[in-house]
């Protein structure tokens, strides 16, 4: 079931909270949404759930339109929030089995699905608390048990593994890949790491509108374009180094690194790689080279180059 | 059936919060001491009626229905599970439905609680069973009145407090206002409070006279009700 945002425009008030973006998710895909805080992430997950409606454009789930065809769209998706909302005086069973009769689930199969769930979710222990009585990790497990208990073709998660353990984050995106084979999901997330570990595909968007899209390293490429590389080269004059690497037709620039000494980096010029070069360089003039290491562009410094424009 | 699952859910949490227990104690209890024990009580009148009940129920439940309205909405807005709700594949005239069905039924079950008044006083004389059954009747019609009123009140709020005294604020205006407005001024304005005043149409049910005028009355305060709690959930795509 894809998902098509479509010139989508949410404005609150005056302001525009989102402006005129687009994007399609499609089937199996997992895609992760980026942004500062007040981006317009949580906005487009709320108009693609249905809870909000678009000032301007559409959102298609399927062959659904958000404002069209509400309804169908609410039985496909399933849509953790970000406070992850929940009735804290209703036993997870209790609370499971109203999330399925919402849903329109038959009686009869209400029972096994919400053991299905609570295997799932790893809720086992806990099933007979009350939702206010759980830790916050189950409590985002319960969240993520009523996403899912309807078998949901879309998956809208607005950071799902926030305020968790090191563990549970390892859980939850474990469970998270798992899910995405057959599902199309949306994910959203501060956390870099988490979204360059679970999601095939990356979204960034700023003020509004989608500034980056592409995987994770496309977008490392794009960002950075050029290799750098960090070297260290001992038994020989920095001075004389310095020139020789310079005269190496494939270098562009080279620089001292600071507080280490014999440590050069070395940006080549676009397209070409300096390695053999420097190599060849250091085996002709009896150099020791200790080391050589590409310098990836983080995935941090991507994001702080796109959004803070 | 959508709104039946919300209401039970909503009646088991009044139940599960102790909530329907207090309400259902404190009903009992006033309106069984000053039916029985206090003041111009069933002793006092020396008539096989239980006019005095529902005079005191008429008072009792005035302030309970708002303290059982105010959480419905304001608590959902307060805690964003209404977003959790509204993604749901269910209406939000479903949601609205639902909540106002069960403070009904909390209210329902706790006027059955009082059918052993009933069935003493007709122990004691002869009792007009007619004016018995309207006199419920007018209770359940008032009380889906002044539900109406609370499910708005808490709609628009996300504090328990405020949606509580607004309900009240509200309400005291068809309760009391009104009517003692309606006495005051003179002409057509005056037989227009005459009208909007809730009193009187709830004296003409529990004397034993059913007018579809009074019935429409009730019923179009709880539409009015339950129409503006629809809009102010709706309101979040009106930009």
């Amino acid at each position: 079931m894809d998902i098509v945002v479509d010139n989508f425009t949410r404005k609150y008030g005056a302001q525009k909270a989102v402006d005129n973006i687009s994007f399609t998710v499609k089937t199996g895909e997992v895609l992760g949404f980026l942004g500062p805080n007040g981006a317009g992430k949580t906005t487009t997950m709320k108009a693609i759930t249905t809870f909000l409606s678009p000032t301007a454009g559409d959102i298609k789930v399927g062959p659904y339109s958000i404002t069209k065809d509400p309804d169908e769209v609410r039985k496909l998706t399933g849509y953790l929030p970000e406070t992850n909302p929940l009735y804290p005086e209703m036993p997870v069973i209790d609370y499971l089995k109203f999330v399925a009769r919402i849903h329109g689930i038959p009686a009869n199969k209400i029972q096994d699905k919400i053991y299905e769930m609570i295997e799932v979710c790893g809720l086992g222990a806990e099933k007979h608390k009350k939702i206010g009585e759980l830790s916050k990790g189950y409590k985002q497990r319960v969240g993520l048990a009523q996403a899912l208990i309807h078998d949901p073709a879309v998956l809208i998660l607005d950071e799902p593994t926030s305020g968790l353990d090191p563990n549970q984050i390892v859980e939850i995106r474990e469970l998270i890949k798992r899910i995405g084979r057959e599902k199309t999901v949306i994910l959203s997330s501060h956390i870099l790491a988490e979204v360059e570990a679970t999601c095939d595909r990356i979204l960034i968007i700023n003020k509004g509108r989608i500034v980056a899209d592409g995987s994770a390293n496309e977008l490392r490429k794009r960002a950075q374009g050029k290799e750098v590389l960090h070297i260290c080269i001992e038994d020989a004059d920095p001075n004389v180094v310095f020139e020789a690497l310079k005269e190496l037709n494939t270098v562009e620039t080279v620089d001292f690194v600071k507080d280490k000494p014999n440590y050069y980096e070395i940006q080549s010029r676009t397209n070409y790689s300096s390695r053999r070069e420097i190599f060849r360089l250091c085996s002709d003039k009896n150099w020791f080279l200790t080391e050589l290491t590409p310098l990836e562009t983080k995935l941090e410094d991507v994001f702080r180059e796109l959004t803070l424009k | 059936m959508k709104v039946w699952v919300i209401a039970t859910r909503e009646l088991r949490s009044f139940f599960d919060s102790l909530m329907a227990y207090i309400m259902l104690i404190a009903f009992l209890g006033f309106s069984g001491f000053f039916t029985w024990l206090y003041g111009a009580d069933i002793f006092f009148v020396r008539q096989a009626s239980l006019q005095v009940f529902f005079s005191i129920a008429y008072w009792t439940l005035f302030f309970f229905i708002p303290a059982l309205t105010m959480k419905l909405l304001a608590e959902e807005n307060r805690t964003g599970t209404i977003e959790m709700l509204l993604t749901k594949p269910i209406s939000d005239w479903e949601v609205v439905l639902g909540k106002f069905t069960s403070v009904m039924l909390l209210i329902i079950i706790a006027l059955a609680l009082t059918i052993p008044y009933y069935i003493t006083v007709a122990n004691l004389g002869t009792i007009d069973h007619g004016a018995i059954i309207t006199g419920y009747i007018g209770l359940i019609f008032m009380s889906a009145a002044y539900v109406g009123i609370g499910l708005f009140a808490s709609s628009i709020s996300n504090n328990q407090i405020i949606a509580f005294l607004l309900a009240l604020l509200i309400s005291i205006f068809f309760h009391i206002i009104f009517d003692v407005l309606s006495y005051s001024i003179k002409g057509s304005l005056g037989s227009i409070f005459s009208y909007l005043s809730l009193s009187n149409h709830y004296d003409s049910i529990s004397r034993g006279v059913i007018d579809s005028k009074d019935i429409i009355y009730f019923l179009s305060i709880a539409f009015f009700g339950l129409v503006g709690t629809e809009a102010v959930i709706a309101r979040r795509n009106t930009v």
